[in-house]
């Protein structure tokens, strides 16, 4: 068991070995029976692929987030790899834990966080979920309150622990969520749309704390998301499923790459002058007065564009915008 | 095994100790609703005891017998439904998907579905029970051999028992039909209310369903018969009136059976 690491020195918590997979799949798929009433009597059977021949390893300490529309299939990957859903076929691995059949051993192991439902106690105070969690996942006392310590630091729990979570707001109620997934050290936080509905202030609290938190721990992030920013801010891995196979897997860099994103270089001329013609590997789309943008394919060097129009043209100021990762993805689905 | 019952079992107090704090939030609630619960089910007796106003017997037992019959009934009922009468709510989680909560947690998800929505008011129908088993006992002119002192708790705890079966298998029905809900309390509240009254009053064949395929007669019927020197309806042979724990432990083994396969097939939502 894992609260046997010890704690290492006051409020910090356990580092662990950042090393091997800790997330194995292979060819997994889901196949749901689908029901559907088409008369008074008749009934209509269907089979819906929802996840169809995925494979991946997530490597220990790695914070990967997992993108798509709805319907894709990416939480129901995350629902097997939590041990909630049994897999139809193929081979999975968390923590060396096969999670359909050791769900209660694997929960000891992983942390859950749900971002549209609270496991938190809705009319007791905050402190007497945490209670519960201690004594249900059987944490010695001093890695409780070590964790527990460092959790309400970074969150900035400290005063809404005598607060009963009714009377929480949102974003106040997802800290307090995922301070409870993390009371007893899981080597996996699996977030399913951790950030959804919360304003700027709160997305960004809990986007510094899941860094710290994968920093300080070594933890493995498996996180769902809609909201690209939280990607680009946290995740060094991107998956990209749809229609329950994988659409691309790897750094946010090649996402673009794979994506045929272009950066787009904005530049202001003395006056007003017909588009920029002639500079290999760019061309203008769009002017406004002395203003220009001149799109480029995102692997390209800027310098030589810019040299060659500071060459041929009266120019006073530039600025490079990077590509639209939203921009990136809707292309992708749309090409699918 | 042991060990996984005993954890089960502190599980089950800890969630359950969390929903009575939870509950007592809202303390001019909690009392009103458990007044409201008391006076219900004192009602249902109190027509009983008029219809003994107008007879002076139902189907050949008398006001004593028939309340022993409430009491033991209402009693083993009442336990089952304050520790389990929760289940039957668990439909409405597996429609929204909040059964999700349940199975990432490193406790059994009956345990955590039984201790879901605990309501104490609930302890009602079983201190009613109690209280008119203890009143009948000492209106009747019972043969208090160490066979029949051993019976009446023995038959309180297996008829808890095969109640609670009924719910754990209600639960686990729930999982492919969430509406079955209504289905389950015909047997629950349905089969309590039947038990109330002396046998002799239904027909055989009624009589024999309950005895051969739901088997409520082993709640307090057969037993009950026995402790008040009585042939049974049906001319069963004796050792019948004896039967109800091991009746209990088949009842509980399938209920266990259909839960893990309804777990198996649960599909969640959605998102």
């Amino acid at each position: 068991m894992d609260g046997m690491d010890g704690v290492d020195g006051v409020g910090r918590m356990a580092k662990r070995e950042r090393s091997g997979d800790c997330i194995e799949v292979e060819g997994l798929e889901k196949v749901f029976r689908v029901r559907r009433r088409t008369g008074p009597l008749r009934r209509e059977r269907r089979e819906v692929r929802a996840v169809d021949g995925i494979s991946f390893t997530v490597p220990r300490g790695q914070i990967a987030g997992f993108i798509g529309p709805n319907g894709a299939g990416k939480s129901t990957t995350i629902k097997m790899l939590t041990g909630i859903l049994t897999p139809s076929g193929g081979r999975l691995r968390v923590a060396g834990i096969e999670p359909s059949r050791d769900r209660t051993k694997l929960a000891r192991r992983i942390g859950v966080v749900f971002g549209q439902r609270t496991t938190l106690w809705w009319d007791l105070p905050l402190r007497d979920s945490y209670a519960l969690v201690r004594r249900i996942y059987r944490i010695p006392e001093a890695r409780y309150r070590a964790n527990l310590e460092r959790c309400v630091e970074l969150l900035d729990l400290g005063a809404l622990l005598e607060v009963p979570v009714r009377q929480l707001s949102l974003g106040q109620r997802m800290r307090g969520d995922i301070a409870a997934a993390l009371l007893h050290d899981p080597e996996v936080l699996y977030l399913d749309e951790p950030t959804i509905g919360l304003d700027v202030i709160s997305k960004a609290q809990v986007r510094e704390f899941l860094r710290v938190l994968n920093e300080e721990r070594s933890t493995t992030v498996v996180l769902t998301t809609h909201d690209l920013t939280d990607i680009e801010q946290l995740c060094e891995r991107v998956v990209v499923i749809d229609h329950g196979r994988l659409m691309y897997d790897g750094s946010l860099a090649g996402l673009h790459e794979v994506g045929e994103s272009e950066r787009t270089l904005v530049v202001d001329l003395e006056r007003e002058l017909p588009p920029i013609e002639g500079v290999p590997g760019a061309r203008t789309v769009r002017t406004e007065g002395p203003r220009q943008w001149l799109a480029f394919a995102a692997s390209a060097s800027a310098a030589p564009i810019v040299s060659r129009i500071a060459a041929d043209y009266p120019l006073v100021d530039l600025s490079l915008r990077e590509p639209d990762i939203e921009a990136v993805i809707a292309r992708m689905y749309a090409g699918r | 095994m042991v060990e996984r019952i005993w954890w089960g079992t502190r599980a089950y107090c800890l969630i359950v100790g969390m929903w009575v704090r939870a509950t007592l939030t809202y303390r001019t609630s909690f009392l009103m609703m458990a007044v409201g619960n008391l006076v219900t089910t004192l009602l249902d007796f109190a027509a009983i005891a008029i219809m003994f106003m107008h007879v002076d017997e139902l189907g050949g037992f008398s006001l004593a017998e028939v309340a022993f019959l409430y009491g033991t009934s209402c009693t083993a009922f009442g336990l089952a439904d304050l520790l389990l009468g929760s289940l039957s709510s668990i439909g409405s989680r597996v429609r929204d998907g909040t059964v999700d909560t349940l199975l990432v947690r490193p406790v059994p998800v009956l345990v955590q579905a039984a201790a879901d929505r605990f309501a104490l008011r609930r302890i009602g129908r079983m201190l009613q029970g109690l209280l008119l088993l203890g009143w009948a006992l000492s209106g009747l002119d019972i043969d208090w051999t160490p066979v029949n002192v051993l019976l009446v708790p023995v038959m309180l705890l297996s008829g808890a028992a095969i109640f609670a079966a009924v719910y754990v298998l209600g639960g686990a029905f729930q999982f492919w039909a969430q509406d079955a809900a209504e289905v389950q309390s015909a047997f629950t509240y349905g089969g309590t209310t039947l038990l109330q009254y002396p046998p002799t009053i239904f027909a055989e064949d009624l009589l024999r369903g309950v005895t051969f395929v739901v088997p409520l007669a082993f709640v307090n019927w057969l037993p009950a018969l026995r402790v008040l020197g009585r042939d049974d309806p049906l001319g069963l042979p004796g050792w019948v009136d004896f039967a109800s724990p091991a009746v209990a432990v088949a009842c509980c083994a399938v209920a266990g059976l259909a839960w893990r396969a309804g777990l198996r097939g649960y599909q969640s939502t959605g998102s």
